[in-house]
């Protein structure tokens, strides 16, 4: 099925195509939907949350609810806000998050989108989990403490490399991310060009030796907020891939 | 490992034609064999089933009954949900721990016991319960355990060792189960005498399409919580474009408090096989899955043996009472001790083979649902339900109940009333009625729909049962005022702590935030500021969560702070000293000063 239809974010009207998703519908109109388990490129997940959007009333997530005819969707409302300034505090004090020494400061959305929200400190207790950092791969870290959970790494392998080299074990909030291997990343068959090396949100994935090759200060979010580049129909966030 | 086992586990994985679909069902082999399932284990399943060895891992380390660690010879795991809590479970622990001379959680040095804790079994109506090496033991004591303890030490079997064997069919050869019926009042639909055959005979004589009507008519409505009107979602099937459709029926039956599948799995599996015959007709299936949780292994022997009968009572297989093209077989999936495979899109993922994850809506499984293809998920009883309608038709059905809720409901009782059991009765009885004849008049509160529902007090008992008030899966817990209302609240949050898939950040980490500030205010650190704060994190994870399970998870909270607010503010004190009470400054140097060698100077002051 194809054709336009239109829809309502937050009173203004913008046209939509069946089979779109409300996130790329939005998007495509210039229209910010907070995000950061979605990625242009990979399937969506609807894992992070951060997108929840009110259709007709009802809370959906905007990454993976396809659009249709006659749809009313609320995006920027105080109450939206709070669940995400909720959701995004979660996702901070779930890990260890030390943005003042983290390679990934200023490139990170996690942090762009919390600075984009205003949250200055999170209002949930820090769970300081005790989480490891494999440094075994001769191209590529992985920082345990960092990671959210977001499974974008895994898609990008599976759906952009032909590969299965990141996978999810445990449950509830003991869930973490591993590798295709016995023991360590390094006996996967991870490339340092994988596109999965890329798609990593946070400082959780990193190349090594690539560090600070940006300074701080001229980083992707360090002069304009996350989303303007939407906003302003410039490009989407499909600057790694 | 040796190459043999290698050469075991390859037999294995053949003996499932190397299917990774068929996941569950090998890495429960291969841990019944070897007691885990190994690194290497894993890897070699990988191979044989043409999978990384990532997934395996993933399965491997999901469900609470597989094991990556070596376990006991023998495993027990003792029901440390509230009911059995209630009734003296941490002494029977505590008993085990001294016999064996380990913790929960251990296994013995010399390989003998796994001692474990697992949610609710199913035995609410004969707590303490555990399960020991896939048995029931119902009605624990800390004799029985020292008991228990013995036979497992002089090397007998456990059940072996067990005289006794409940009523009904858990007396049969293939169940010998200590298990108890406790069914207290049988209804027309669901407990009521039952020819094999009755319903599908009548079914066949009119089209599948006319079949939808009828239950349609009927306005039966899904058992197993949600709701959903039977006849729709079967029409929908039925209507969906794939080359083959799938009735699954769910038997995980994972809501604490609810038991009443169990008692139709073991009195009535012939009606409810029959129902998903009927079904498989209806909406044009050829294979039907009973997912079947792990804690109810004890019946796999029985139910297989049943479903061998109809086979040879050709109910089951080619040419269906002689009707050409009419094929249907049912094959059962064994669970593995997780809650979130209740919920239908988990529960297909399991089937699937991988973790139990829910999936991304849309597509619905009427839509899109095992392995891709249009599939109906049904609960015990609902498929029960509608093989009685068939049976005794649509009319006959929607006279019982309320306007809104056609027919009976079973409800599973528990907790501190005089016969705790399994009670068939009609939609729109009072919680006052049902409390009357269960012998449970002085409860204080009554929690309706398990731990996803809601804790009511005395001001609400009279509200009723039934869709359009108080809607339940069929739990009922029923709590005196000696119980301590948020304790028991703490302990549903552990559960769904626990038994969180992990998807959702909300449901991840927000029940685990939850249960921590509800655990502060316990301990008497709580502020007032602190209602306020679990009120709108509930609310977040409500309106945010994926599935059921986190849309439900924060009503033990949100309900105890609307019925119950008091018990939270009578914990909350006020210091005069304005300092605050949440902020533990000795416990948190406590570390510190035992690097350091010397105490605090705050406590030298
Ligand atoms: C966390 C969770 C657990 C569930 N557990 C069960 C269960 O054990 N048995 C069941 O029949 N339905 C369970 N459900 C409801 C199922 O998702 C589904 O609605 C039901 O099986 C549909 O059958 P019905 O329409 O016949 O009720 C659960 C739902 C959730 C969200
Ligand atoms: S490592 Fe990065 S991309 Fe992968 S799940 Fe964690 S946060 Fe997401
Ligand atoms: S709500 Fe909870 S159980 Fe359901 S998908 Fe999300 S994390 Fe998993
Ligand atoms: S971006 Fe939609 S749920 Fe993560
Ligand atoms: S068996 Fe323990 S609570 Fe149900």
């Amino acid at each position: 099925m194809s054709g336009k239809i239109t829809l309502i974010i937050d009173g203004q009207e913008i046209e939509a195509e069946i089979g779109q998703t409300i996130l790329d519908a939005a998007d495509a109109a210039g229209v910010y939907i907070p995000r950061l388990c979605a990625m242009k490129g990979l399937s969506p997940h609807g894992s992070c949350r951060v997108c929840t959007v009110h259709v007709n009333g009802r809370p959906q997530a905007a990454c993976t609810q396809p659009v249709a005819p006659g749809m009313s969707i609320e995006n920027e409302t105080p109450e939206l806000k709070a669940h995400r300034v909720s959701v995004i505090d979660m996702l901070f004090v779930e890990g260890n998050h030390y943005c003042m020494f983290c390679e990934k400061s200023g490139n990170c959305e996690l942090q762009a989108v919390a600075y984009r929200l205003g949250i200055l400190a999170p209002q949930h207790d820090y769970m300081f989990p005790c989480r490891g950092v494999d440094a075994s791969h001769p191209e590529v870290f992985i920082d345990g403490n960092r990671c959210i959970l977001c499974g974008r790494c895994v898609r990008a392998s599976q759906e952009l490399d032909n590969k299965n080299v990141f996978q999810f074990v445990g449950r509830g909030i003991h869930k973490r991310l591993t590798f295709n291997a016995p023991n360590n990343l390094s006996q996967t068959d991870l490339a340092g060009i994988d596109k999965a090396v890329d798609s990593c949100p946070v400082g959780a994935i990193l190349r090594k030796g690539t560090a600070f090759s940006v300074p701080i200060g001229q980083r992707l979010y360090d002069n304009e907020p996350i989303g303007s580049e939407i906003e302003s129909g410039r490009r989407t966030n499909d600057r790694q891939v | 490992m040796t190459e043999k086992q290698a050469e075991q586990i390859r037999k294995i994985c053949q003996d499932y034609g190397g299917d990774k679909h068929r996941m569950m069902d090998i890495v429960r082999e291969v841990h019944a064999q070897f007691g885990c399932v190994s690194r290497p284990a894993m890897g070699w399943i990988a191979e044989a089933t043409s999978t990384h060895r990532v997934e395996v891992e993933s399965v491997v380390s999901f469900y609470a009954f597989f094991s990556e660690k070596p376990q006991g010879r023998n495993v027990i795991r003792l029901c440390n949900d509230v009911i059995d809590r209630m009734f003296g479970a941490d002494r029977v622990a505590q008993a085990f721990e001294e016999a064996f001379g380990i913790r929960v959680g251990e296994t013995t040095p010399d390989g003998l016991v796994t001692l474990q804790y697992t949610p609710c079994i199913g035995m609410c109506d004969q707590p303490p319960a555990a399960i020991i090496n896939d048995q029931i033991v119902t009605w624990l004591s800390t004799d029985a355990a020292r008991h228990i303890a013995e036979v497992i030490k002089s090397g007998k079997k456990v059940f072996e060792a067990w005289q006794s064997v409940g009523d009904g069919n858990n007396a049969h050869p293939l169940v010998h189960a200590m298990v108890h019926n406790n069914i207290r009042k049988r209804g027309p639909v669901i407990f009521d005498a039952f020819t094999s055959g009755a319903a599908l005979s009548k079914a066949v004589a009119v089209s599948p399409v006319e079949i939808i009507k009828v239950i349609k008519a009927s306005r039966l409505r899904g058992r197993g919580g949600a709701g959903f009107p039977t006849g729709m979602k079967w029409e929908f099937t039925r209507g969906a474009p794939g080359a083959q459709k799938y009735i699954i029926c769910n038997a995980d039956e994972g809501e604490p408090g609810t038991f009443k599948d169990r008692a139709i799995l073991t009195e009535m599996p012939d009606l409810l096989f029959e129902g998903m015959t009927v079904g498989g007709y209806a909406i044009g299936a050829k294979e039907g899955i009973l997912y079947l949780r792990g804690e109810y292994t004890y019946l796999l022997n029985y139910l297989e043996d049943v479903l061998a009968k109809r086979r040879q009572a050709n109910l089951l297989g080619q040419g269906i009472l002689g009707v050409p093209n009419f094929d249907f077989d049912i094959r059962i999936q064994m669970g593995a001790g997780a809650y979130i495979c209740g919920e239908e899109t988990a529960l297909i993922s399991s089937c699937e083979g991988t973790r139990g994850d829910p999936k991304n809506r849309p597509p619905f499984p009427a839509q899109q649902g095992y392995l891709g293809f249009p599939t109906a998920v049904n609960n015990v009883e609902t498929l029960c339900a509608a093989a009685r309608i068939v049976d005794k038709g649509s009319t006959w059905f929607a006279a019982q109940g309320s306007a809104g809720s056609s027919g009976a409901k079973l409800l599973s009782i528990s907790g501190d009333c005089k016969a705790p059991g399994i009670y068939e009765l009609p939609f729109g009885i009072s919680v006052n009625e049902m409390l009357a004849m269960v012998g449970g008049e002085d409860a204080a509160a009554v929690l309706v729909g398990g731990p996803s529902g809601q804790i009511i007090s005395r001001a609400e008992f009279q509200r009723t049962i039934c869709y359009d008030d108080l809607g339940t899966g069929g739990a009922v817990m029923v709590f005196g005022a000696h119980r301590d209302i948020l304790a028991i609240a703490a302990e549903f949050m552990a559960f769904f702590e626990e038994e969180s898939c992990g998807y959702c950040t909300t449901c991840r980490v927000g029940n685990t935030i939850l249960k921590n500030r509800l655990q502060r205010i316990i301990d008497g650190k709580g502020q007032m500021g602190d209602l306020a704060y679990l009120e709108h994190t509930a609310h977040t994870i409500k309106a945010l969560s994926r599935c059921g399970l986190g849309q439900t998870s924060p009503n033990p909270i949100l309900s105890t702070l609307k019925n119950f607010r008091d018990e939270y503010e009578k914990r909350i004190t006020a210091k005069d000293d304005g300092m605050q009470p949440a902020f533990d400054i000795a416990q948190a140097l406590s570390k510190t000063e035992e690097i350091v060698g010397r105490k605090s100077t705050h406590r030298q002051a």
